[in-house]
């Protein structure tokens, strides 16, 4: 056995983000993106990777993901530029996205962040839907449970 | 007057459940280090020299709700200077849907002064709305002996408090707004402004905004109710609620007034971001208090005039939390004797009694308390300890 912190290092190199989504894993693209079983039409869009993983845990989403990495700030000094929504717009130029779930959490910045994303993607074709409310105001997705989180997928709808 | 006080329904029997506090116990909790209380349900008086630990007690109790308690003191200052174990309450609670315990204290594990942990039953609980589920509250304290006359801002601050006694998402939504706003004001600051995070932060400003706007507007309606049914010796008041939304709410529907609010929040970005303020919206509102028989603004009203119009003001709280929440909240009136005359404080105290509320007095004299000892538990307060009397 190695030594734990050999094995920690290694860890670190291991993991490594997605270049399509965002995602950490041991493989770019990660597992999900290169997995030919997941439905290539719809793109749920997530802040962190915590996120992702709330979801994946709830076998809710079958589609693939978009990691966002953070969510709009102005006091936190995070702009638009900061944040994967240009990579976003890329991959829906490809075309076979038919849709894009806002699943950002319910705070403020959440909530601007989508509204702000909604309107980016405006021009493109894709529908854009969002969690449904019943979410508790404030709720960070990683903390919901996975029948909440089902629920929310099931009951989403389009965004204004 | 006077006729009107005797003529008072009875006080309150058996019909109606309680809530009371009936056991209190404080550890390392500013002056207090370990207390413990058994307390009934009719009203406390406690009095006690300055200094003594009364604010203190009463302190602690407020803090059985969500929120930062009456002195919306910072956490770190509720801990004992000379003790450096954690701070901690803990209430055994009956109310009418069953006992209860309840605790909360700074965090002993990862002795994070600056967050609160709540249990209640034993069990740990995320956040502190769950309090609300089984408390109600409302407390009177000297520091809001001027708020009537202090501005739109205070009074503006004192209606959101009231409204979060019903509803505790109130908290959250005034937190929501306030944080789009600071944040559309950072951005027109810094400029060149991005027009589509803007837009975003407004919509968030617009439908906040006027939730906030629509539960003032509920919260006032209730007051104006639980001001026509008192026969009580305080003056009425009239109230009325000055705002954009809050007006606009009066004759629109809810989704119209977020359209103007928005529309006035686009229109009016130059004239902010010049002037780094946000010129229209909610956190511009006011309550306008007019003390009915005077036809007078409570600002123009005399120190003594203004007190009893506030104290008119929560006990109509008082009593639609009561018939709302279908039990009476805990009362805390803090040095509560001061400005007020005989007839005014005989008129309280009958009140007080008919409502069935677990009131919770202070003053350091005994003397004006007088008329309720024989219906209250009075204790002295003397360096952090309590002695019944
Ligand atoms: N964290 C703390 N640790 C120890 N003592 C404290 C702490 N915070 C406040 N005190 C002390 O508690 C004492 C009692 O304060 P409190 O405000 O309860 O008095 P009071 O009985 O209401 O007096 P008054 O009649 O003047 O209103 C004060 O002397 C104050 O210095
Ligand atoms: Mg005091
Ligand atoms: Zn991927």
């Amino acid at each position: 056995m190695l030594p734990l912190i050999e094995a920690m290092t290694a860890a670190v190199h291991q993991v490594q983000s997605c270049s399509i989504c965002g995602n950490l894993g041991g493989n770019d693209p990660c597992e999900i993106c290169s997995d030919p079983l997941r439905d290539r039409t719809t793109i749920c869009l997530v802040e962190d990777v915590a996120d992702l993983w709330a979801l994946e845990r709830s076998h809710a989403f079958r589609g693939l993901y978009h990691v966002l990495g953070g969510t709009l700030s102005a006091l936190e000094g995070v702009r638009p530029t900061d944040l994967r929504i240009d990579q976003l717009i890329d991959r829906l130029k490809e075309g076979s996205v038919k849709e894009v779930i806002l699943a950002l959490n319910a705070t403020v910045e959440g909530q601007t962040t989508a509204h702000y994303v909604a309107e980016r993607l405006a021009p493109s074709a894709v529908a854009i839907t969002k969690l449904a409310h019943g979410l508790p105001v404030g709720g960070e997705l990683d903390y919901l449970d996975d029948g909440t989180l089902t629920a929310a997928l099931n009951a989403r709808r389009k965004s204004a | 007057m006077l006729n009107v006080v005797r003529s008072l329904a009875p006080v309150a029997g058996d019909t109606r459940g309680q809530l009371v506090v009936g056991q209190i116990s404080l550890t390392n909790f500013r002056n207090y280090h370990d207390v413990r209380l058994n307390i009934a349900a009719t009203p406390v008086v406690l009095t006690g020299a300055n200094g003594s630990g009364k604010t203190n007690l009463l302190e602690a109790i407020s803090l059985l709700v969500p929120g930062r308690g009456l002195r919306r003191a910072a956490l770190r200052e509720l801990q004992n200077q000379k003790s450096s174990e954690p701070w901690a309450i803990a209430v055994d609670l009956s109310t009418p849907y069953g006992a209860l315990h309840i605790g909360t204290g700074s965090d002993p594990e990862t002795g994070d002064g600056d967050r609160r942990i709540v249990h209640i039953d034993g069990k740990n609980v995320r956040g502190q709305n769950a309090l609300a589920e089984h408390m109600a509250m409302a407390w009177i304290t000297p520091d809001m002996d001027r708020v009537l006359a202090e501005g739109p801002s205070a009074r503006r601050k004192l209606l959101d408090r009231l409204v979060y006694g019903f509803d505790p998402a109130h908290n959250g939504r005034v937190h929501r707004y306030e944080k789009a706003l600071r944040e559309r004001l950072r951005i027109l600051r810094e400029g060149p402004a991005d027009a589509a995070w803007l837009k975003a932060l407004e919509d968030e400003m617009a439908q906040t905004g006027v939730a906030i706007a629509a539960a003032r507007r509920h919260m006032v309606q209730q007051l104006r109710t639980g001001i026509a049914t008192t026969t009580s010796a305080f003056p009425r008041a009239d109230l009325e609620l000055k705002g954009l939304a809050e007006e606009a709410l009066e004759n629109q529907p809810a989704l119209l007034v977020e359209d103007s609010l928005r529309e006035a929040l686009a229109r009016t970005r130059g004239d902010d971001a010049q002037s780094g303020t946000c010129v229209c919206g909610p956190h511009r509102s006011d309550l306008v208090v007019i003390h009915r028989l005077k036809q007078c603004p409570a600002d123009l009203c005399s120190t003594g005039e203004q007190k009893a119009l506030l104290i008119a003001l929560m006990l109509a709280h008082v009593r639609i939390l009561t018939s709302i929440r279908q039990m009476p909240p805990i009362f805390l009136l803090d040095d509560i004797a001061a400005h007020l005359d005989d007839i005014r404080r005989a008129s309280l105290f009958e009140e007080l009694r008919t409502l069935g509320t677990q009131a919770w007095l202070t003053g350091t004299d005994t003397e004006p308390f007088a008329s309720l000892l024989p219906h209250a538990q009075h204790g002295v307060v003397e360096f952090g300890q309590v002695i019944w009397l």
